[in-house]
């Protein structure tokens, strides 16, 4: 799967998980600092989107492909990004013929222990 | 450490560069008022999230509103504290242009004990035309916001 320029930026990967479903690795790097030692609250906004984007890709790819365009947005900061790797996998609640609608969980060190969680609404345009 | 950027020149503030991701995604200072700050952050190939179209990601601009409306609260209290994002909503009302470097205004709406509410607009030169609206809360790890209060404003506005 071809990951977007924005992705490369973050320095995003793909991983799969056992089931197969996409999970975003994002290392830590200078480009996702924010205070010192920890990450910036829009890099962990954008590995989330990646995930979430990638997870919808994966989705629509079966059934037939398509683009998607963000229609609203909201993430809830619940710890502090570490200096380490941080991964991000998206769960589609509902795929619509017109409408997603998308969760996503970041976390470092243990899943059930998620640094940040976002929804979001996506307009879809099906090929 | 002393940041205070309702009293940097526009000079310092322009002559600002961020480091780490806001410097990575090439996020500058813009402009300031008294009651609202904008940063504004360049078009780049890098940015981009849709390569059909070359429309850039939701990401740079969440990272941008974030620090913004962050600023806006520095701006607000007149000093630097130490804060987390504790939420952060954007609504997208049409895609960023290709191309075109996106402001975000942000201004604060009150600063309490411990959280601080802030909104804000991402544009791309017109407010009336905006590319986004930004809630933010954020909240202050340890310790609380300082005060400025109410009869020291009464004060200031009568000198």
């Amino acid at each position: 799967m071809k990951l977007l320029p924005y992705a490369a930026l973050l320095g995003a990967v793909l991983e799969r998980a056992a089931d197969g479903t996409p999970i975003m690795m994002m290392p830590f790097h200078d480009g996702v600092i924010g205070r010192p030692g920890f990450l910036q609250g829009g890099a962990i906004s954008g590995l989330l989107e990646v995930a979430a984007i990638t997870a919808l890709h994966h989705a629509l790819a079966e059934e037939g492909g398509g683009r998607v365009k963000p229609i609203n947005v909201t993430i809830d900061f619940m710890r502090g990004g570490r200096d380490r790797e941080t991964r991000a996998a998206g769960t589609i609640t509902r795929l619509g013929t017109r409408v997603a609608n998308v969760e996503a969980f970041a976390w470092q060190d243990d899943r059930s222990k998620p640094i940040a969680a976002a929804r979001m609404n996506y307009l879809i345009e099906r090929d | 450490m002393k940041w205070d950027p309702s009293s940097m020149t526009l000079d310092q503030l322009a002559a600002t560069r961020f480091g780490g991701h806001g410097g990575r995604l090439g996020i500058r200072f813009h402009a300031r008022a008294a009651d609202w700050i904008e940063l504004a952050l360049p078009y780049s190939d890098a940015l981009v999230g849709d390569e059909a179209s070359g429309v850039i990601a939701s990401g740079p601009i969440i990272a941008m509103m974030d620090m913004a409306t962050s600023f806006a609260i520095w701006n607000q209290i007149k000093t630097f504290v130490p804060q987390a994002t504790l939420d952060l909503r954007i609504d997208y009302l049409r895609p960023a242009r290709p191309g075109h470097t996106v402001i975000g205004r942000a201004e604060c709406l009150r600063v309490a004990r411990s959280i601080a509410f802030t909104r804000g607009i991402a544009h791309d030169g017109d407010l009336d035309d905006p590319i986004a609206h930004v809630a933010a809360t954020f909240m202050i790890p340890s310790g609380q916001y300082p005060r400025l209060a109410p009869k020291a404003v009464d004060r200031e506005q009568q000198a």
